[in-house]
């Protein structure tokens, strides 16, 4: 284990996640079995109590999840000098078996947690707990996400040794690599660009009619993780060689760094808010529809699909401008 | 119109200590009346009273406001229609120490979220009414007894209730306050507000303005008078 | 619109509320200043430290040579470096002079290294040594050998205090005053410097001057950033470890400022329940009381350790995390904040106050509204 400040921060951050979830979890269990709206017995109002300690603590694993997950990757980049070989993020990711891993499992917990508070959110709406119960087995997922990140990302600082001799991204996303990586480098970048503007307009499209129609919204909530993958392939393969000007750059973390202007943060940032907004509009779709949310659900499902809208579109406005301004002409 | 159908309210259940505050009890609570319950102290009025003005749930029954059953509604909603429908003046007016009047009027607004110019003003104007304006940046803990009153009553106000629930007003006042205090009920309802009044004191239940009177007893109406 | 408006009201009465409770507010701020000012200087000094090897690291040379015998370090010979010219990608090579005196006058330990631009009679030195001997340009340093041999040099000047860390024990002299004084042979040099074009092939060009020298040593830059950050990181998490029982405390202590209420306080909370607050309003409102509190304190504990690292030279930490000689450098540290720093340490003080105050601000929030009644 190297013991360097950022590390104990992150791995602070993720035990007290998972300490919080623990209870959580537990209370949701306890819910599960004896929630019943339409008893006044004590029981019953001290479990309503309750889901307000929960909504709070789950707002708070999301924020400080959402922090870490930002501080993770810039920590990563940062520790690439104590390994041979790491020249950023990827090298230090890659010094470990669990670092790629880590960074999925935190990736799918901010996601997890921000489409659980969107629908805590519409269920606070409703005058009957309209997805009460939905709600906490929603919360055994998240509880079990949560410890899973944080048992991951211990074992990944754990593993790590000073002077491990890793593999950065040269090697990672290089064209003449192997894995999953290099696969999506060698993706021609024509082809790329086809699936990850077409991706796109066919996400905005559904985003559109999201508010209108069940279908669409439950075809965006598949959409928009899938779209999320695409781009991140899209970034791989032909954004990343266009901003960093050369064609065998094909990293996704250096964007992050001050020597591109952290045009990383400019992209991922939309990129993540309008993937967590289309599930949401996805989840709300799919579940029962309820007469209580009948004015409630409409305009939230507006503001949900403007955010994923938005952000899409600024992901691909983006992009297209990093590709056209580049001195870099692959086509 | 407030309708309470069987409704029970009980502490603490099934411990030792178990204490059925409220008997099943059936009441109905017209609009723009004077209602008072009465009762010696024990006797369940003020449990009766936070369940009316949706401070505290039954433990079983129903409790029907305006022809919308409030008992069953998630806390949050429970205390928006309190926040909406009620206004509380208590035992000891309770004004929350070291702020001014004005705020303290201001308080139950809050979560609403009222555009504060709009909002300083109708306190302000509840304050003038109650000839408190003169003393509405005062912090609350140098008025007197009369002025607390008065402010408590412009805060119970300020969100326009439909109801205005009072708890033992009286029970530290002299004949001359009471009478006072009697008055500006008088007037609520005369601009067409419900008057609900907990009190033990002869002063109140043998008024001349009260519409209707409610006796309890060991936690259920004993009888009540049209 | 609403919202906004209903966020300033929470906010305000948050004010009026830490206010109203002055006291234990300011007990408060107090305390969690410390703790932010505390860990804030770790991580501060410990950046600048790293900041400073880095500056004094890529200016150096990219590969160094030593030449060893039975594990131990040995001078080289001129030969050594005619042997490895003509590698390809190298762009020039040195052979340095140098070696490390005792002065029991200043108990200090001097590196003394052979300079071409310095002239015989004359030295420069860093700044330390300027301290320990009281010199400035134009006096004279007198230095005494082991074998008893003396040398006496006029000081040209001062090396400016560019990346003190390393400079500051060092005194540069010309070539043969430097040898005559240490009786080395004229031939015999400490190390090779290795200057290479293309970064990219400082380890190839290692391993095949390693072929053309067996024997020698072949120490890359990377090989001392790399080393010099492991240490710097172990020293620096040491030290937070050690703090974790402070910040233990401090969640503590804060734990039992949020969960201590006062009757007053009690009852305000009912009062506000009673006239249409709901439980989340009232959490909201103490999140954002505590919000104001810490974002308060970790500015104040921030700029209380910004002072305390690059103003008064972290007095309180030298001994722990440099803590050699002396000649410990007397220079205001290259001043820089990082992001990642500032989230580490607000995650590191922020995040246990926060999830100490999380259940009781709950506890507190969830109490019936008609208690007040009762």
């Amino acid at each position: 284990m190297i013991a360097h400040p950022p590390v104990l921060a992150l791995v602070l951050a993720s035990t007290l996640s998972a300490l919080v979830m623990v209870p959580t979890f537990v209370f949701a269990l306890r819910l599960l079995a004896r929630w019943d709206p339409s008893s006044g017995n004590e029981e019953q109002l001290k479990l309503e109590k309750t889901t307000y300690l929960v909504s709070t603590l789950v707002a708070f694993v999301a924020v400080v999840e959402l922090a870490s997950l930002a501080a993770f990757a810039f920590n990563a980049d940062r520790m690439a000098v104590l390994f041979v070989g790491a020249m950023c993020a990827v090298g230090t990711l890659n010094a470990s078996s669990y670092g790629f891993p880590t960074l999925v499992a935190k990736i799918a917990v901010f996601f997890a947690a921000f489409v659980w508070l969107v629908l805590d959110r519409t269920d606070n709406k409703g005058r009957d707990y309209p997805f009460i119960l939905q709600k906490y087995w929603g919360i055994l997922l998240l509880a079990l996400l949560v410890v899973l990140d944080a048992a991951l990302q211990l074992a990944y600082f754990l593993d790590l040794k000073a002077s491990t001799i890793t593999s950065c991204c040269g090697k990672l996303f290089g064209d003449a690599g192997l894995g999953a990586g290099a696969e999506l480098a060698g993706i021609e970048p024509r082809l790329a660009l086809v699936l990850l503007f077409g991706g796109l307009a066919i996400t905005i499209a559904l985003s559109f009619g999201t508010a209108r129609s069940r279908l669409m919204g439950r075809l965006l909530g598949l959409a928009s993780p899938a779209m999320f993958a695409i781009a991140i392939a899209g970034v791989i393969s032909v954004i990343s060689v266009h901003v960093y000007e050369q064609p065998h750059h094909h990293c996704p973390f250096c964007l992050l760094k001050r020597e591109y202007g952290f045009f990383g943060f400019l992209l991922y940032i939309p990129l993540f808010a309008a993937t967590g907004s289309g599930m949401a509009a996805g989840l709300l779709s799919a579940l029962p529809a309820r007469q209580s949310l009948s004015d409630v659900l409409p305009p939230l499902l507006g503001r949900l699909s403007i955010l994923t809208i938005s952000g899409f579109a600024l992901f691909g406005g983006l992009s297209l401008w990093k590709i056209m301004a580049s001195r870099l002409t692959l086509m | 119109m407030i309708e309470l159908c069987a409704v029970t309210k009980t502490y603490n259940a099934g411990r030792p200590n178990e204490v059925v505050a409220l008997g099943a009890t059936d009441l109905t609570i017209s609009d723009k009346a004077l209602t008072v319950f009465a009762g010696p102290s024990g006797s369940g009025k003020t449990t009766l009273i936070t369940i009316v003005g949706c401070l505290a749930r039954p433990t079983s029954g129903r409790v029907v406001l305006n022809g919308e059953a409030v008992s069953g509604l998630p806390q949050r909603f429970l205390t928006e229609v309190r926040r909406r429908t009620f206004g509380f003046v208590f035992q000891r007016f309770n004004l929350v120490r070291g702020i001014s009047a004005i705020e303290n009027v201001m308080l139950p607004a809050y979560p609403i979220g009222t555009p504060h110019a709009r909002l300083k003003t109708r306190a302000m104007e509840l304050l003038s009414s109650f000839g408190m304006a003169h003393r509405a940046h005062f912090n609350v803990e140098i008025l007197s007894g009369g002025e607390v009153q008065r402010v408590a009553i412009a805060r119970a106000l300020v969100n326009d209730p439909e109801v205005i629930i009072a708890d033992e007003p009286t029970a530290s006042l002299d004949g001359e306050r009471v009478a006072h205090f009697l008055a500006i009920a008088a007037d609520l309802k005369a601009r067409g507000k419900t008057v609900i009044v907990t009190s033990h004191d002869p002063r109140v239940t043998g008024a001349a303005t009260v519409d209707r009177l409610v006796t309890l007893a060991d936690g259920r109406p004993a009888d009540a008078t049209p | 619109m609403t919202a906004l408006s209903r966020t300033r009201y929470f906010l305000d009465f948050a004010v009026s509320s830490l206010l109203r409770r002055r006291w234990r507010t300011l007990s408060l701020i107090l305390v969690y200043s410390c703790i932010v000012a505390l860990l804030g200087s770790v991580l501060l000094f410990g950046t600048a430290l790293r900041r400073e090897a880095a500056t004094q690291l890529s200016t150096g040379p990219d590969i160094v040579v030593q030449s060893m015998i039975m594990g131990r370090h040995d001078m080289l010979r001129a030969a050594d470096l005619d042997a490895l010219r003509g590698l390809r990608g190298l762009r020039r090579g040195e052979a340095r002079l140098w070696g490390y005196l005792y002065d029991s006058s200043a108990a200090a330990n001097y590196t003394l290294m052979a300079n071409a631009d310095t002239a015989p009679g004359e030295a420069l030195v860093g700044e330390g040594v300027a301290r320990a001997r009281k010199l400035e340009p134009g006096k004279l340093l007198f230095l005494v050998s082991p074998a008893g041999k003396f040398l006496k040099v006029r000081v040209k000047s001062v090396i400016a205090p560019k990346s003190a860390l390393i400079s500051s024990d060092l005194v540069l002299l010309n070539e043969a005053d430097l040898r005559a004084f240490f009786s080395v042979a004229p031939d015999l040099y400490t190390d090779l410097a290795l200057f290479v074009a293309n970064p990219r092939e400082v380890a190839t060009i290692a391993q095949k001057g390693a072929i053309r020298l067996p024997g020698r040593r072949f120490v890359t830059r990377e090989d001392l950033t790399r080393s010099y950050e492991s240490l710097f990181s172990w020293r620096e998490g040491l030290v937070l470890v050690i703090l974790a029982g402070a910040v233990i405390a401090f969640a503590i202590f804060a734990f039992d400022k949020a969960s201590g209420l006062s009757s007053e306080e009690r009852r305000e909370i009912g009062i506000l329940k009673a006239v249409g607050w709901d439980t989340s309003h009232i959490i909201a409102q103490k999140l954002i009381e505590g919000g104001l509190v810490s974002g308060t304190s970790f500015l104040i504990g921030f700029i209380l350790a910004y002072a305390h690292v690059f103003l008064f030279r972290a007095v309180l930490f030298e001994p722990v995390l440099t803590g050699w000689s002396t000649l410990y450098p007397r220079f205001r540290l290259t001043q820089e904040i990082d992001g990642l720093q500032v989230t580490s340490l607000a995650l590191l003080t922020i995040l246990p106050y926060v999830a100490a105050i999380l259940v009781p601000v709950w506890r507190t929030a969830s109490a019936d509204p008609d208690e007040v009644m009762r």
